[in-house]
Formats: structure tokens, C-alpha cells, sequence
């Protein structure tokens, strides 16, 4: 089956947790993800400048690896990220900000990016949000 | 043939940015020709209000871009009648046309009708 993966929650709520271990499930049991969507909160969860207290697990570098790992296609939503301050260096020099957060493999887009998703995917399934 | 995609948006207008982030989909759903539809239940019915006076709290007021929707070819619009009841908001005099109230046995019946569902 082919997955989109929307996520609403920041890297410290479970369910970002929640959603990374599902995608992890779900391409272990031979299913498709055919996109990562990050909108609302859910920005933060790619961001590249979460620190966790050494005991705990670094879910937003987590998220890095697997989407590195499997080089899947995550997007984050520009005009969320940029109300969030979740910038990389180009939106980062436009905006005159100064630092970016927002490494690779994350790609920064629009919201035609969560509609081209939910039509090339079976199920969008959602993860967080308020 | 396009999937369709139903908007439920459940938060009030003024709690932060989810109302405007489940709007944006709509209207970038519709940018896109595709079938996009919105209900609003739970606090989502405040956005329906009249007469909201946005600047006391520096915010924007969302009613013209919800009336914006039908442009955008996002005619499916639909409100929750219990969360209206709860809210002792009238079905009557909301701030968006065409928009048809639904009960739970029809909101069930909304839900399973559409491809995909985002909740916000």
C-alpha cells in the first residue's frame, strides 16, 4: 500500500514519535511511503537544532536518519516553517534571519505538496496536531 | 479521477494559527481543481460567526477568505448542528454561504464518503 504521512506535532510530543515508528513499520512490512508532509507544529520535528537531554531519544534526529536511510521524500511546509521560525540558509539569507535550522534531507514547499500526495497515496494517514 | 479530500477544522479562530492552517489547505486544495470540502465542528463553528471583530486581539479577521472558498471552487462546506447547539449558535446567520448543517448520523455518512480526511 502506498502511505502519505502527514505530521502536526513537534519532535517532543509522542506523536511525532508515534508517526516515525509507524513509518519505520510501515516500510518494513514492504508498504510504500510515497511522502513525508510537515505542517503546523509538526515543522519542528525536522528541525536541525533540538538538543534532547542525553537520556532521552532525539526524535527529530531520528526523523534525519530514517528519511536519510531511505531516502524518502520529506517536505516541510514553507509558510508554517517561516511562521515557526524553521528556516534553512536560503529562506534564512531571504529573511535577513540569523541562523538557519533546517538541514538536509528536508525540503522546504507548499501545500501543493500535501495535495499531490494525498492523491498519489491509498491512505493519508495523520499523526499530532491540536 | 482526483481523490477527494475532507477539511475537518475544529479549532476557533483566535486559538492560534489552525484555523488559517486548515483554510490554507482548502484553498490550495481548490488552487488545484481538486474535490476539497470543509467541515467545521467543535470550536471550528466560532469561525462562522458574524460580526467578529479581529483587530481587538491584532489578529485578521478569516470571514472574507472563508467566503473566499466558493471562488476557489471549495463549494462543500458543512457545520456540525451540535457543536452549533452547544455554542447556542443558530444554523441561521452564519457568516459563510452555501453551507449545510449536518448531524451526527450525516457527519458519519460525510466522512465515509470522502478518499482522505485531515482533522485540524
Amino acid at each position: 500500500m502506498k502511505f502519505a504521512i502527514a505530521l502536526h506535532s513537534p519532535a517532543h510530543a509522542p506523536s511525532s514519535r508515534r508517526a516515525l515508528l509507524f513509518a519505520k513499520a510501515a516500510l518494513a512490512q514492504g508498504h510504500e511511503i510515497v511522502r513525508l508532509f510537515f505542517y503546523q507544529d509538526g515543522v519542528h520535528s525536522a528541525s536541525g537544532n533540538v538538543v534532547s537531554p542525553q537520556d532521552e531519544s532525539d526524535t527529530a534526529a531520528q526523523w534525519r536518519d530514517f528519511v536519510t536511510t531511505h531516502q524518502l521524500d520529506g517536505v516541510v511546509c514553507i509558510a508554517a516553517a517561516l511562521r515557526r521560525g524553521v528556516l534553512n540558509a536560503e529562506e534564512a539569507e531571504r529573511y535577513s534571519r540569523p541562523a538557519a535550522n533546517l538541514p538536509a534531507p528536508w525540503e522546504l514547499s507548499g501545500l501543493g505538496q500535501l495535495h499531490d500526495a494525498v492523491q498519489a497515496a491509498d491512505r493519508l494517514i495523520c499523526f499530532g496536531g491540536p | 479521477m482526483a481523490k477527494s479530500l475532507l477539511i475537518i477544522s475544529r479549532q476557533a479562530p483566535w486559538s492560534g494559527p489552525d484555523a488559517r492552517e486548515a483554510l490554507d489547505i482548502a484553498l490550495a486544495g481548490g488552487a488545484f481543481d481538486l474535490p476539497v470540502a470543509m467541515l467545521f465542528m467543535d470550536d471550528g463553528v466560532f469561525q462562522l460567526a458574524t460580526a467578529q471583530n479581529a483587530s481587538q486581539v491584532q489578529q485578521k479577521d478569516l470571514t472574507a477568505n472563508l467566503q473566499a472558498l466558493s471562488m476557489f471552487g471549495v463549494e462543500e462546506l458543512f457545520a456540525c448542528s451540535t457543536s452549533l447547539n452547544e455554542r447556542g449558535m443558530q444554523p441561521s446567520g452564519l457568516s459563510v454561504e452555501p453551507l449545510e448543517v449536518l448531524d451526527d448520523t450525516q457527519i458519519a455518512a460525510l466522512i465515509d464518503r470522502y478518499d482522505q480526511v485531515i482533522t485540524i
